[in-house]
């Protein structure tokens, strides 16, 4: 999927999405549900981008085991989302820091690069709080989470 | 291009204030609204967290959220201005994209 606003290959004009979670993973229903509208997003052929801010950044974190609590871990399916042009996740670096988090505590994510003989390249970049806030404007479309 | 920022929590609940301040930039809109309207009251640490905005980023009210939950606007933060369901309207028009901090 090109970076540049244009025409999808089903027709219409393709805009700028970008999600924005800012909740952890299991103790409401906001990170699933901005999962499933991801996918759906990325389904119509929009551009699509992702930003983990604030407790956000708790859902991709590695080895979550939801087995004693009865729910689904949902934390594998970032890593699919690749698959469906899904290939930017912009982590805040100062919330990782306020969380006591490293980049190394979080999954690798990664995606096939089609345009660069499917050289598969990271999917998380980190970016401090002035540069997500640029990513935010230049966008079309910002749905919160 | 810029951004209306919209903010509907408590700021004595959540971090939403603090994340929003700490994100917008000059040629943005904040506005205050539902239990977002408790971060009006002058005098709290909600008023030193809008007090650090530059006045390039003006911050709005929606009034009948504060008349609803009974705050004058004697109380309020200096520097804020009331606004309206059309004054809403508004200013969602004259920004190319709105942000819930929810």
């Amino acid at each position: 999927m090109s970076d540049d606003a244009g025409m999808a290959e089903t027709g219409g004009v393709v805009k700028k999405f970008l999600y924005v979670n800012r909740k952890a993973p299991y103790g409401t229903i906001y990170a699933l549900e901005a999962l499933e509208v991801v996918l759906i997003g990325a389904a119509f052929d929009q551009n699509v981008s992702l930003a983990f801010l604030d407790d956000g950044v708790f859902q991709l974190t590695k080895g979550q085991d939801t087995a004693g609590i009865g729910m689904k871990n949902f934390s594998p399916a970032y890593r699919a989302l690749g698959d469906y042009d899904v290939t930017r996740f912009y982590v805040e670096r100062e919330s990782l820091e306020e969380r006591g988090l490293k980049p190394d505590d979080l999954m690798d994510i990664t995606y096939e690069d089609e345009d660069d003989d499917w050289e598969e390249k990271p999917s998380i970049q980190l970016v401090d709080r002035a540069t997500l806030a640029r990513i935010m404007a230049e966008n079309d479309v910002i749905l919160s989470f | 291009m810029s951004l209306l920022h919209m903010v509907n929590k408590s700021p004595f609940a959540t971090t939403s204030l603090k994340s929003c301040v700490g994100h917008a930039r000059a040629g943005d809109a904040i506005l205050l609204l539902e239990d977002g309207v408790y971060g009006a009251i002058s005098g709290t640490g909600a008023a030193d967290i809008l007090a650090g905005l530059g006045g390039d980023i003006p911050v709005f009210v929606l009034q009948p959220d504060l008349a609803a939950r009974g705050l004058a606007e004697a109380e309020l933060a200096p520097g804020l201005t009331m606004t309206d369901y059309n004054g809403f309207v508004d200013l969602a028009t004259i920004h190319h994209a709105t942000q819930s901090w929810l």
